[in-house]
């Protein structure tokens, strides 16, 4: 069952960090995870900003959790073609210069196209002119895709969105690599709860919202928490794992569960609960202090409508935002886990129990 | 196809086994001997109608790749080069070592300072991730001195390109390859030579040994034909057909020679182009100067982004450099003197 | 539909961009808006903010047209013993750019900006400006202007062929292709178009109109930058190539249906346009998208050079394709 359970999870994963959202086009990733959700929840629907609900009914549905995961990905925009057949680009979301070079990449024209962002020779760096301790300037770059000027303006238009071409890879231990697991991963944590909710008694109806937009500023977690205007929300997201180059700025690990966030983004009850459950159900799990800006969907939908009572649950995750994101299945299966534990052992008077 | 399978092979400097038996095998039928040097070069002999002069073709084997050169007490590995990489075109990347998948990641963008996004990472920064969660877990899988190796698929691309790794120099592997098949009146001397990328090292111990009459590299050679730069630094551009080296780091190239190249690919129709720049070399640095002196002439299939994890050929420009080693092949010894 | 009944009637366009209106100071452009409006709408309001929104009654899809009408500009923050004045800049004034630039009251006060004496050029900032109204004295200042009066570029409209200068474009002629549309089209859809305010200082007008007016999807028309003039900063617009979609910008990412829409409709009536891959700032779209549960929202971009100087320049072709393109939107079929 265990076994079975990781299996499936590690599957799904895969097929999401396989495929292509860049922000504001998650049209091209959503039939995936409205396919998946139809199998756990009961009511499975869209909305005209991307945004997914699924909604699995408690038994007395008196009040609305609303979970939210983002399936939005980084990515790049053509904004010029040159004349010489190279595509200029701007980046969507947070992309760091330092993380293109020699990249393989899909332009989403009239049919996906592979190009290639080209790297100087090291022959030719090493020697005069360019500077190999300074990091190549995304105006400096372009994308090869093999073209004349000619034959891409049949293919390829100024706005084009781009993704990055990796196939997931599984490392030691259980661990994930490849793009966009932040915050696929946190979807697949989503489907993990509601099919664990299957087996657990849990009395207010819960509503998974894959979000749109997160990396350009949590766009969808502003409108679909308008929408659905929850009585209590968990954001599922990524957050830093510590590697060799991070000492003394991160602190969560990879592979020692959930990173439970606290802070002024969070209501202290739902941190408390979080806890509380994780503890109950012998889950490993990890304290994240974030003393400001939670920089995820939480962020935006703590101060929606008249306010939402919201918490964040996140899942370890090395080199984010680059096409080698690393994660740990166990910590995703776990964040699964208590999350709908955590579910469970929700009084049926939510509200008071959320008073300060 | 021959050079989709050349192309993944993994074959670093002093590790080319697996290209060597491949190359082996491949031609195989087409030669009459086959045999490996001391230090690992592919010789293959083919007998011609006439027994000289004899013509050396030489290729390397050998590609650019990563070396561990130390295991963390937390599991990571760290690395060199083997070959010129720039370090920048690592980050973000795949590997594979010893059969095992790996990671070069790089602090997420969120934990930088602006500032250090302007500085390019350097070699001794980067790590390579495998998923071990400590020293003695990692030393299970990888032993210091392993080799990791880009995973580059290959693939064709747009019009008439090909994607792929290892372009320098299995492309100059793949058309001895194919010269190989067909048959000439001249006695061929194949070498397939090992650790060009450290210091053209297999092609010393050839030419030594092989004394041949004339010498012809094959190799894939930079071109920097790219978006941000002027025309007169592109040293090679594609679809220009192949290019004729005139200078590089190690060789000044015979001009009587390069002429009488020259003049047979405008006899023939065949396109060419000059190799522009001085910067790079091969393994004619070490084969024109062996012994008393072998003639030598380099030609090359320009390849865009080399000794990176992902670089570009264009089949045209291999057609053409086969056609032309071919019409110089004919043209020996009644219309191509040396 | 012939081409001289289509052609829009410039003299309009100098009017609203000669007419004072910082933000937060809209009063006089509005006013002026709304006197051309009123025969065209079925009703017209102005809302707590000061957007002027004017409706058009209709059975079909509600759309909201949003153009602002605010400039940049600088406001008064000291009147010093000399009748000298310090001042902030209200929007994305180029400080760099400001030294001996004429600026003009609401009561048409001209004063001219100048500096202290500056020990080297990098010294220029906006502590070290100062503005010269011509005054004796601070009480001779403090007759003609206030502390808090913000005061906008002068800057004529000039025809140069066919292309058009004049401070205020952004977004005069967005406002200009938003009433020429009105004018002229026939549509059974209700629109709703909001003349907005303060969209320098951060899309605020926009965001309360889109609230009150919940729309099914708008359409915002502004102003874009460019990348044909020598060394520019990459970009794929170009002054007369046509009307600019707008697909990607700080504020927003357009709709992949919305772009689909705009794009199938230009093509349709065979009007020029490009696309727009903006990478500096948002326009009204950006927040109006994000109202409520989302409305779906798009932008018509006119191409202009030298955005936020005195001689902004546009090309009235891009208008024309603005404004036909506008009115093909309003008056066909939608279906997101």
């Amino acid at each position: 069952m265990e076994n079975e359970r990781v299996k499936h999870a590690k599957e799904f994963l895969k097929l999401l960090s396989g495929h292509h959202g860049v922000s504001g086009y998650e049209s091209l990733i959503a039939p995936l995870v409205i396919q998946e959700f139809q199998s756990s929840a009961e009511e499975v629907k869209t909305d005209r900003f991307g945004n997914i609900y699924a909604l699995k009914k408690g038994e007395t549905g008196r009040y609305k959790i609303m979970l939210a995961a983002h399936m939005d990905e980084i990515g790049l925009m053509v904004k010029k073609i040159d004349p010489r057949g190279f595509l200029c680009f701007t980046t969507i979301g947070g992309v760091d210069q330092r993380t293109l070079l020699s990249q393989e990449v899909i332009i989403h024209g009239r049919q996906p196209i592979t190009g290639v962002i080209g790297s100087m020779p090291p022959h030719l760096v090493q020697g005069d002119g360019e500077d190999g301790n300074e990091a190549v300037k995304i105006e400096d770059m372009g994308i090869d895709v093999g073209l004349t000027h000619e034959e891409i303006q049949k293919v390829i238009q100024v706005g084009d969105i781009i993704t990055f071409k990796r196939s997931p890879l599984e490392l030691l231990g259980g661990l994930i690599a490849g793009k966009s697991l932040d915050d696929r991963a946190g979807v697949v944590v989503m489907q993990i709860c509601l099919q664990e909710l299957h087996r657990l008694y849990h009395a207010h109806d819960v509503i998974a919202v894959t979000t749109t937009q997160e990396e350009i500023g949590l766009r969808g977690a502003l409108t679909s928490a308008y929408t659905l205007n929850p009585d209590l929300a968990i954001a599922i997201d990524v957050t830093h794992a510590a590697t060799p180059d991070t000492m003394g700025q991160v602190s969560i690990e990879l592979g020692k569960g959930p990173a439970i966030a606290l802070g002024p983004n969070i209501h202290p009850r739902v941190y408390e609960s979080l806890s509380e459950a994780a503890q109950n159900a012998r889950i490993p799990f990890q304290i994240e202090p974030i003393a400001g800006m939670t920089g995820t969907d939480a962020w935006a939908i703590q101060v929606a409508q008249a306010g939402v009572p919201t918490g964040l649950l996140s899942i370890p995750l090395r080199y984010m935002h680059t096409s080698v994101e690393t994660i740990d299945m166990q910590d995703v299966i776990n964040s699964g886990l208590l999350l709908a534990h955590f579910i469970a052992s929700l009084p049926e008077d939510l509200e008071g129990s959320l008073c300060y | 196809m021959l050079l989709k399978k050349l192309s993944e092979l993994k074959g670093t400097s002093g590790a080319e086994k697996a290209v060597r038996d491949t190359l082996r095998e491949e031609i195989a039928p087409w030669v009459d001997s086959i045999s490996v040097d001391k230090i690992g070069n592919l010789i293959a002999t083919k007998k011609g109608s006439e027994p000289a002069p004899e013509i050396l073709l030489t290729a390397h084997m050998d590609e650019v790749a990563l070396m561990i050169t130390e295991i963390t007490p937390d599991g990571f590995l760290k690395f060199r080069s083997v070959g010129l990489i720039d370090p920048r075109i690592l980050v973000s990347k795949p590997v594979q070592i010893s059969g095992i998948n790996g990671v070069i990641g790089a602090k997420a963008i969120h934990l930088q300072k602006p500032k250090e996004r302007q500085h390019a990472l350097k070699l001794e920064q980067l790590y390579i991730d495998i998923g071990a969660k400590s020293q003695e877990e990692a030393n299970k899988h990888v032993k210091l001195g392993d080799y990791a190796y880009f995973m580059t698929k290959f693939e064709s691309l747009g019009s008439g390109f090909f994607k792929g790794k290892a372009f320098d120099d299995r492309v100059g592997c793949y058309i001895i390859t194919e010269i190989l098949k067909k048959n000439f009146n001249l006695a061929l001397v194949a070498a397939f030579t090992v650790q060009e990328e450290v210091g053209l090292r297999g092609a010393k111990v050839a030419a030594y040994h092989l004394k041949p009459d004339f010498a012809l590299v094959l190799e894939g050679t930079i071109s920097a034909d790219m978006a941000h730069l002027e025309e007169e630094d592109w040293v090679t551009e594609l679809g220009k057909g192949p290019a004729i080296s005139i200078q590089d780091r190690t060789t000044l190239y015979n001009p009587q020679l390069i002429r009488q190249v020259v003049n047979l690919a405008k006899e023939k129709g065949i396109p060419f182009q000059f190799r522009r720049d001085s910067r790079g070399d091969n393994d004619a640095g070490k084969i024109h100067s062996s012994r008393e002196g072998i003639p030598t002439l380099s030609i090359s299939v320009p390849c865009r982004y080399i000794h990176s994890s992902v670089s570009l050929v264009k089949q045209e420009d291999i057609d053409h450099t086969i056609q032309l080693v071919e019409e110089i092949l004919q043209a020996i010894p009644d219309h191509f003197k040396f | 539909m012939s081409n001289a009944q289509n052609l829009p009637d410039y003299t309009l366009l100098e009017r609203l961009s000669q007419a004072y209106g910082p933000s937060g100071a809209e009063k006089g452009i509005s006013e002026k808006i709304a006197a051309v409006i009123q025969p065209y709408c079925d009703s017209l309001t102005q809302d707590k903010l000061g957007n002027l929104i004017a409706i058009r009654k209709g059975s079909g899809k509600k759309i909201m047209i949003a153009t602002h009408m605010d400039e940049i500009g600088v406001m008064i923050t000291h009147i010093d013993e000399n009748g000298f004045l310090r001042f902030t800049t209200v929007g994305g004034v180029h400080v760099a750019e400001l030294p001996h630039r004429r600026v003009q009251f609401q009561n048409g006060r001209t004063g001219i900006i100048s500096m202290e004496k500056l020990d080297k050029p990098s010294d220029l900032k906006l502590s070290r400006l100062y503005l010269d109204i011509g005054a004796a004295n601070q009480e001779e200042a403090e007759q003609i202007v206030q502390i808090g009066d913000s005061a906008v570029f002068t800057g004529e409209l000039v025809h140069s062929g066919s292309r058009i200068l004049s401070k205020a474009l952004d977004n005069r002629v967005g406002c200009f292709v938003a009433i020429e549309a009105l004018k002229r089209v026939q549509t059974e859809h209700e629109l709703s178009f909001a003349f907005t305010v303060q969209e320098e200082v951060g899309l605020r007008g926009a965001q309360t109109a889109a609230f009150a007016l919940d729309p099914d999807v708008a359409i915002a028309v502004d102003v874009t930058l460019t990348g044909d003039t020598p060394k520019a900063h990459p970009m794929e617009v170009k002054l007369g190539n046509g009307v600019a979609i707008k697909v990607f910008d700080h504020s927003m990412i357009t709709p992949p249906q919305i772009k689909q829409w705009m794009t199938t409709t230009a093509e349709k009536y065979k009007i020029p346009y490009q696309f727009e891959v903006l990478e500096f700032g948002g326009t009204d779209s950006g927040a109006i998208h994000l109202t409520k549960g989302g409305i779906p929202a798009g932008v018509l971009s006119i191409p202009t050079r030298y955005v936020h100087s005195p001689s902004e320049m546009i090309d009235s072709k891009d208008v024309e394709a603005a404004v036909n393109l506008l009115v093909a939107l309003l008056e066909g079929p939608i279906n997101l």
